[in-house]
């Protein structure tokens, strides 16, 4: 469904992707790990196209982004759903509005059904009866729930997840996790987040893919992975650093 | 790579990519109905909203252009003259000019501060993953609202400025009103006021598609959006008055041959 073939990406002189392949098949639930600043945010824009690789292609559904217009894009993104590290919802609607963003410009619902799809959006992340509440009255948890119901109103087929439990506390987070979980189980799609977060890892995924140095390190089954003797997984994993205690 | 080559490579891409965002907005009416929810928000935001300063301008304007108008003219027995050159000045030249640097103040920096702040906090990208595309949503509207609000608020600005003149010369300064009047309408021409409103319609754009560049292409934090809002300002007025100087003078051979 998803390929990455090879792909390289700078930002100035500074190497971020160094020629990094993976493949994703549909229904899958995949996490990619890998330090901070190593790159994962970067390859999961490339998959929806909102960055364009240097080098190397990223095919979905064989349609390869790279060559295609930011109009021709449109149409392979509304495959997409993605729910942002800030949650990104836009500051001046409200919740209802921020939720039904596309199905209003869509213009092919009723107002009487799009407010049910957007109530059964927000029960489905247990936050009902907010539509009127402004993004800036809402908790960091909250943000990002509404951002995943804004995610998944419109069914798509592939949901994308940035560091999403990243700023939040355990309790936010698992609730964050679960949800997710739950939506990969009951709404059938290919999910896919980036975490550095390995408890948020265990959970939302069933293979795990690392990020190292630009490339991909590791891929595997979740176990397999977290419970790697690699030693640079088994290190990332379990977040021993190289610094010894003695030499702080 | 010397610094100054860098810096003239830099803005010649600046300004093609500012072309390639004017592409896109032909594009986005060939592809998209404007939405008239946005469209009217913005009408309001820029063409309601800015009517106080357009019309103190305007008034400030007339005001100080008739009373030096008057002080030289007086000189030479030329008092009635005055009205005259207020109208012809307002019309064509000041009043179009000023409005547009008032409303690229106002209007032009607060297009380039939300943008850029939809840029930072990753909106835009949302947006994007929404499959809409920014151009449609986030500038159409707004190039669309400053095109229909720019000559009426210029128009507006003229016709301030001409009424705050009448009265400081005839109240204040003492210059008959009927001649003030005649010599008024008799030396300025239609021509006069179309090509200050065509003038207008350009700055409007102008306005619109700079700070709207300015504030998708923003980099960093706050600190980036405080720069591409200054950038904005600075970059829309200057255009504004260098191309005030080339419409002049293309209106003028197009209108008078």
């Amino acid at each position: 469904m998803i390929e990455v073939r090879d792909v390289r990406k700078s930002f100035g002189s500074q190497a971020v992707l160094k020629g990094a392949s993976l493949q994703i098949k549909a229904g899958e639930a995949v996490v990619i790990i890998g330090r901070s600043g190593g790159g994962k945010s970067v390859l999961l824009k490339h998959l929806i196209g909102l960055l364009p690789p240097d080098q190397g292609s990223v095919l979905v559904g064989g349609a390869d982004l790279a060559q295609m217009t930011e109009r021709q894009l449109l149409q392979v993104r509304r495959r997409f759903g993605m729910l942002f590290q800030t949650a990104a919802l836009f500051d001046s609607l409200n919740v209802f509005e921020n939720v039904s963003f596309v199905l209003r410009r869509e213009g092919r619902h009723s107002a009487a059904e799009i407010r049910s799809l957007v109530a059964d959006a927000l029960a489905r992340v247990e936050l009902s009866g907010i539509e009127e509440k402004l993004p800036s009255e809402l908790s960091g948890g909250m943000r990002k729930r509404v951002g995943l119901a804004r995610a998944i109103i419109y069914k798509p087929e592939i949901l994308l997840y940035d560091e999403p439990t990243t700023g939040l506390d355990p309790i936010a987070g698992d609730r964050i996790d679960r949800l997710i979980r739950r939506v990969w189980e009951q709404l059938n799609v290919t999910s896919i987040a980036v975490t550095h977060d390995m408890k948020s890892a265990r959970t939302i995924s069933n293979r795990i893919l690392m990020l190292h140095e630009g490339t991909i390190y590791a891929d595997g089954k979740t176990e397999e992975i977290l419970d790697s003797k690699d030693p640079i997984l088994h290190r990332f994993v379990n977040g021993i650093s190289t610094i010894g205690i003695g030499n702080v | 790579m010397t610094p100054i080559l860098q810096r003239i490579s830099s803005s010649l891409r600046e300004l093609g990519d500012l072309f390639l965002l004017v592409g896109d907005v032909f594009a986005s009416f060939r592809h998209r109905r404007p939405s008239w929810g946005d469209f009217l928000y913005q009408l309001h935001f820029i063409g309601v909203k800015s009517q106080s300063v357009v019309i103190t301008t305007g008034a400030a304007t007339g005001m100080v252009l008739c009373a030096q108008t008057y002080f030289q003219f007086h000189k030479v027995k030329m008092d009635t003259a005055t009205g005259a050159v207020v109208s012809v000045g307002m019309s064509s030249e000041l009043g179009p000019v000023l409005a547009a640097l008032m409303i690229s103040g106002r209007v032009g920096a607060a297009m380039a501060a939300e943008l850029g702040t939809m840029k930072v906090t990753e909106q835009i990208d949302a947006l994007r993953t929404l499959a809409a595309h920014p151009v449609d949503t986030l500038v159409m509207p707004r190039v669309l609202a400053s095109l229909v609000s720019a000559p009426l608020l210029t128009a507006e600005a003229v016709i301030v400025g001409i009424t705050a003149s009448w009265m400081i010369g005839v109240k204040l300064l003492g210059i008959d009103s009927a001649y003030y009047l005649v010599n008024m309408n008799r030396y300025t021409n239609p021509v006069d006021v179309i090509s200050g409103l065509i003038k207008s319609l350009f700055f409007g754009a102008i306005i619109a598609l700079i700070s709207c560049y300015k504030g998708l292409n923003c980099r960093g934090g706050a600190e980036g959006v405080g720069r591409a809002t200054t950038e904005a300002v600075v970059a829309a007025s200057i255009t504004i008055l260098v191309s005030n100087f080339f419409l002049t003078l293309l209106l003028t051979r197009f209108f008078k041959g």
